[in-house]
């Protein structure tokens, strides 16, 4: 199995490792028994995304995918943070072997875990954006026979 | 290649350079046919034969009691699928353990399709099979027990000659892959009363697509390749003469230096386990510390994931492997440490370190200075570690 050059970078120098204090919202997702686990913080003011962090439990595919998902919500808008999307991640980092498509789907539902968390404290409704599910298993098939 | 630590033994081994040096006139020189009656096929034929004494000698078999394969998955799709169709008629049901490797187990549920019964056993905490368990698991239709001589993941080693003479007695046909175990541990088929034993050469310094089967005098077995003539109507096919003179010069050489080399590797293996052990906290060694293969080390790394481990060592040239659901391009760990019991994220932080004949104590020392700093930093980025330091500190208040 090989990774591309831009997975390996991501996986070596991951960009955002970390937490934020005081987030405006924190998603979790995935799960440790089928070994993959992110954890997003996101930092909005006046509807952008002014920062983004995150903590991975799993494989070199699920870091690059968080630290690459990461870097790419900062400076986005609520709305256009829902348009990064697994497909938006994998391509960023030239593509991931086909049993690693799922972490590109577990980096997309941890962004929109983190909306979720920040919408719910902050009693808005973000267009678009669905309830985070617990279990993405199931979603990662549908995802692969893409 | 500059600057590779080669730390997966148990995968794969490097040849000998002098096993590949024998080998090379089988290339070139005596190319003949074994099977043709000229000079150079007759170089063939009887380089094929010594071989096929080294290997016998090699676990104190007769000669005509090996049979060469294209390696160790053959081998164990040959007795297991061989002796159910042979036996068939005196009963359907099968033992093998819960840990085989897959050779063995992904051949036991193409049987169960074909009308047998297989009992996966399980295997204790240490990872080697309660012999009560055994006992109790033989029915009167029992035709054949299969059990692994030692695992490749964890290197448990199995009570073999006990299992053995428990077949023995009962009229039960026993199969052992010794894939793992030949070249590394003392094997006596005799003495250990084993029926069928599976080997490859290339997890002893041999080349790659070789093996055998060991199969006692007596013993029925219908062929699984069919075609010509060849190891006496068992097995078809012309024989890979350089392979096979390969494999029987590299078993030769491990064998005779075995107690030495395997006390050596044991001696290093100790040293990196314990000082795995007592360098990374929230580790845990997988697998028996006693009844071990000399070079098998398998670590558990709490709050880590296993592929990350193995890339973060392949930045400084180490090569490992690990249990991890990642590395096995499934979502599921490792069946054999689900199986001692360990909790799936356990399983996915496991590293297995398998050392061989070329490994130094300087490469140990250099894993022992490089390994910490890897754990830590992954650990640094885990949501796991954090939400346990969390949990830990408020525990203190």
């Amino acid at each position: 199995m090989n990774y591309s050059e831009k997975v390996m970078d991501h996986f070596m120098n991951p960009r955002n490792v970390g937490e934020i204090e005081d987030a405006s919202g924190v998603g979790t997702v995935g799960n440790a028994k089928c070994g993959d686990i992110m954890k997003v913080y996101l930092k909005i003011e006046d509807g952008i995304v002014i920062d983004a962090k995150f903590k991975t439990f799993g494989c070199g595919a699920a870091v690059a995918t968080s630290s690459m998902a990461t870097e790419m919500i900062k400076g986005k808008t609520i709305q256009d943070s829902l348009k990064i999307t697994n497909k938006a991640v994998m391509e960023a980092l030239d593509g991931l072997p086909p049993v690693k498509v799922h972490c590109s789907c577990l980096a997309e539902e941890a962004l929109h875990a983190a909306l979720w968390d920040y919408a719910k404290k902050n009693n808005i409704v973000i267009e678009g954006l669905k309830e985070p599910v617990d279990d993405i298993s199931e979603h990662e098939n549908i995802a692969q026979e893409d | 290649m500059e600057n590779v630590i080669y730390f997966d033994n148990a995968a794969t081994t490097k040849v000998r350079p002098e096993v590949f040096e024998q080998m090379n006139k089988y290339f070139s020189e005596s190319y003949g046919n074994g099977s043709s009656i000229y000079k150079i096929a007759r170089e063939s034929r009887k380089a094929i034969e010594q071989s096929r004494e080294k290997v016998a000698a090699a676990i104190n078999a007769d000669k005509n009691e090996v049979f060469f394969t294209a390696g160790g998955s053959e081998s164990d799709n040959w007795a297991l699928k061989g002796v159910a169709e042979s036996y068939s008629s005196k009963g359907k049901h099968i033992i093998t353990l819960s840990i085989e490797h897959h050779a063995v187990l992904h051949t036991c549920q193409f049987l169960e399709t074909k009308g047998f019964e297989v009992t996966y056993l399980p295997v204790e905490e240490d990872g080697i099979v309660d012999i009560n368990k055994l006992k109790a698991a033989i029915r009167d239709d029992t035709i054949l027990i299969s059990v692994m001589f030692a695992n490749n993941e964890i290197g448990s080693v199995q009570p073999i000659e006990e299992i053995g003479k428990i077949a023995r007695q009962k009229g039960i046909i026993f199969h052992t892959d010794a894939v793992q175990a030949v070249g590394h541990i003392p094997i006596d088929v005799k003495a250990m009363n084993i029926d069928l034993l599976s080997m490859s050469a290339h997890k002893f310094y041999g080349p790659k697509g070789i093996g055998a089967l060991y199969i006692r005098k007596g013993i029925k077995i219908t062929p699984l390749i069919h075609g010509g003539a060849q190891e006496k109507n068992r097995r078809a096919g012309t024989e890979n003469v350089p392979a096979i003179v390969g494999m029987a010069a590299a078993l030769e050489l491990t064998v005779k230096d075995l107690n030495e080399e395997s006390a050596r590797l044991a001696r290093l293996r100790d040293k990196l386990i314990d000082g795995i052990l007592s360098s990374i906290p929230y580790s845990r060694l997988n697998g028996s510390r006693e009844k071990r293969l000399p070079g098998n080390v398998n670590i558990s790394f709490e709050f880590v994931e296993g592929e990350s481990i193995l890339l973060l060592l392949d930045m400084k040239g180490i090569c490992a492997s690990s249990g991890s659901a990642c590395t096995s391009g499934s979502l599921d760990p490792s069946h054999v440490l689900l199986a001692i019991g360990l909790p799936h994220e356990k399983a996915h932080g496991s590293l297995r370190l398998s050392l061989g004949m070329f490994n130094t104590e300087q490469e140990v020392d250099f894993i022992l200075k490089e390994l910490p700093p890897i754990i830590s930093r992954l650990r640094e980025m885990s949501p796991l570690y954090e939400d346990f330091l969390k949990n830990s500190k408020s525990d203190v208040k």
